[in-house]
């Protein structure tokens, strides 16, 4: 019983504590915003035209198989090498928003047969896949070259106004 | 009155030590046989060292969960990795911080290493073992927790820790106890959730499940890319396995990890011993006043004689 409560209590926690859970993606243009998930930091402006110019047209360098075009990842061919193209290539379709939720860990435990038992979520997707990429080719790798910290983050990082007193040398800067 | 008969008396005193070895002995015998081995159930943490980029968002979040105290420098100072202690030796978990990432500079990788340091939560811990106030407790989820109203600040555990995890509370004069990382047992694991340092990390860096599951994990991990990873799974069998556990691609030795702890949990290493310990408080009193009873006894009778 208290389990169970508990796991509501946690459940209710993460999603007061998550962003506002409507569409992950704004549309405007062909640059999307990326803010559903935005909490300790603001959302990232993503560019999809420059990227697709970047990997010369090849959707699956991030989109797996979900875009139509054929996986790379030998991996994944095993069983995806007829699976075309999905109804939607959204990240967010597949990498939900509360991994750790209740309902998902109840999801991951008890379906059978589960492959994908490990499936990181939308958060981790987006910087394993952004920042993965982009240690390799040169992109942008700092926390803030992407998006710039909230007032929730300054406090949650002890940095900015809420950096400790004593000790200078505090700054905040990028990381890698 | 009757006198004391020698003979019966170092018959009956063999016998009963003979007895009490042998009852000492197959207690040795059934402990070795079988060890504890973990909760079935419990939870576990798999933490992949190729994914972490070294934010310090893990120990920002375990400062704001646990109510620790306000860091030094913030979190997102990373000139701390270059900070180290006597001897070279990295950052280490302290009583302000119970889990710190720590960088690595491998040679021939092309980026460096960082590894989250935090309590590994032993299945037969030896913290646990060795602490003579029964203050901590291995829960059946997995974390290894403690009573800090018991603790009388003796520190054996830190000694005992073959992670060198428990930190101690310097700044209390009144009252210093043990501090380390009880996997959000508290706030969120007893409720099925992951620790705060799981759920907050941006690169997914840890998967939380049943350890059984993990372990099965780890190896699918390494199976299929097997040119990337190391083939060991630290954790699984290391003291009796961890409820934390590490793949890498960087030979563990490399990067901080002692690879010599063996399979053995440490209590393995002292039980043996310790089993002897209840006999010779029994037995060597009892057999020593009967030996200083016989050699004196003579003595005595012979005064008394030789007074009448």
């Amino acid at each position: 019983m208290s389990l169970k409560k508990g796991k509501t209590i946690g459940l209710a926690a993460i999603i007061a504590i998550a962003a506002p859970l409507s569409l992950p993606f704004t549309v405007s243009g062909e640059v999307f915003e990326l803010n559903s998930l935005s909490s300790l930091y603001e959302g990232v402006s993503f560019d999809h035209d420059m990227h697709i110019e970047a990997t010369e047209d090849n959707c699956t360098v991030c989109h797996h198989h979900t875009a139509g075009t054929p996986p790379e990842e030998p991996d994944c061919v095993r069983c995806h090498r007829n699976s075309g193209e999905a109804d939607s290539p959204k990240c967010s379709d597949c990498h939900v928003a509360e991994p750790f939720s209740a309902a998902n860990l109840d999801r991951q435990y008890n379906t059978p047969n589960l492959y994908h038992t490990a499936k990181p979520g939308l958060k981790a997707v987006y910087h394993l896949n952004c920042l993965g990429c982009h240690q390799e080719t040169g992109g942008p790798t700092g926390c803030q070259d992407c998006h710039t910290m909230t007032d929730k983050g300054e406090k949650f990082y002890n940095t900015g106004h809420y950096a400790p007193k004593e000790k200078p040398g505090g700054q905040s800067s990028g990381h890698h | 009155m009757k006198k004391i008969d020698r003979r019966n008396f170092i018959k009956g005193s063999l016998a009963g030590g003979l007895t009490a070895a042998a009852t000492g002995k197959a207690k040795n015998a059934s402990a070795a046989g079988g060890t504890f081995g973990g909760y079935p159930d419990s939870m576990g943490v798999l933490v992949d060292l190729t994914k972490c980029i070294g934010c310090r968002t893990c120990e920002a979040a375990c400062n704001k969960e646990q109510g620790l105290p306000e860091p030094d420098r913030p979190f997102d100072d990373y000139s701390v990795f270059d900070e180290h202690r006597h001897g070279g030796l990295p950052r280490r978990t302290t009583e302000g911080a119970y889990t710190v990432v720590n960088k690595y500079e491998v040679e021939g990788r092309e980026h460096p290493l960082f590894r989250k340091f935090q309590c590994n939560h032993c299945n037969e811990p030896a913290c646990l073992t060795s602490c003579f106030v029964n203050a901590y407790t291995k829960t059946p989820e997995g974390a290894v927790i403690y009573n800090p109203k018991v603790c009388v600040g003796c520190r054996t555990c830190m000694i005992a820790c073959p992670f060198y995890v428990p930190a101690y509370s310097y700044s209390s004069p009144i009252n210093p106890v043990v501090k380390k990382c009880i996997m959000c047992y508290d706030t969120r694991l007893q409720f099925g959730r992951p620790p705060a340092c799981v759920e907050a990390c941006p690169q997914g860096v840890m998967t939380f499940g049943k350890r059984k599951d993990l372990i099965d994990l780890a190896h699918e991990t390494i199976e299929n890319k097997p040119d990337k990873y190391v083939d060991h799974v630290y954790g699984e069998k290391e003291v009796g396995g961890t409820s934390w556990m590490y793949i890498s691609d960087v030979p563990f030795e490399e990067i901080g990890f002692d690879t010599h702890l063996g399979p053995d949990p440490i209590l393995n290493y002292v039980k043996d011993f310790l089993a002897i310990v209840p006999m010779v408080l029994c037995i060597w009193p009892a057999l020593f006043t009967g030996f200083h009873l016989l050699a004196t006894r003579k003595n005595a009778n012979k005064d008394d004689s030789n007074k009448a």
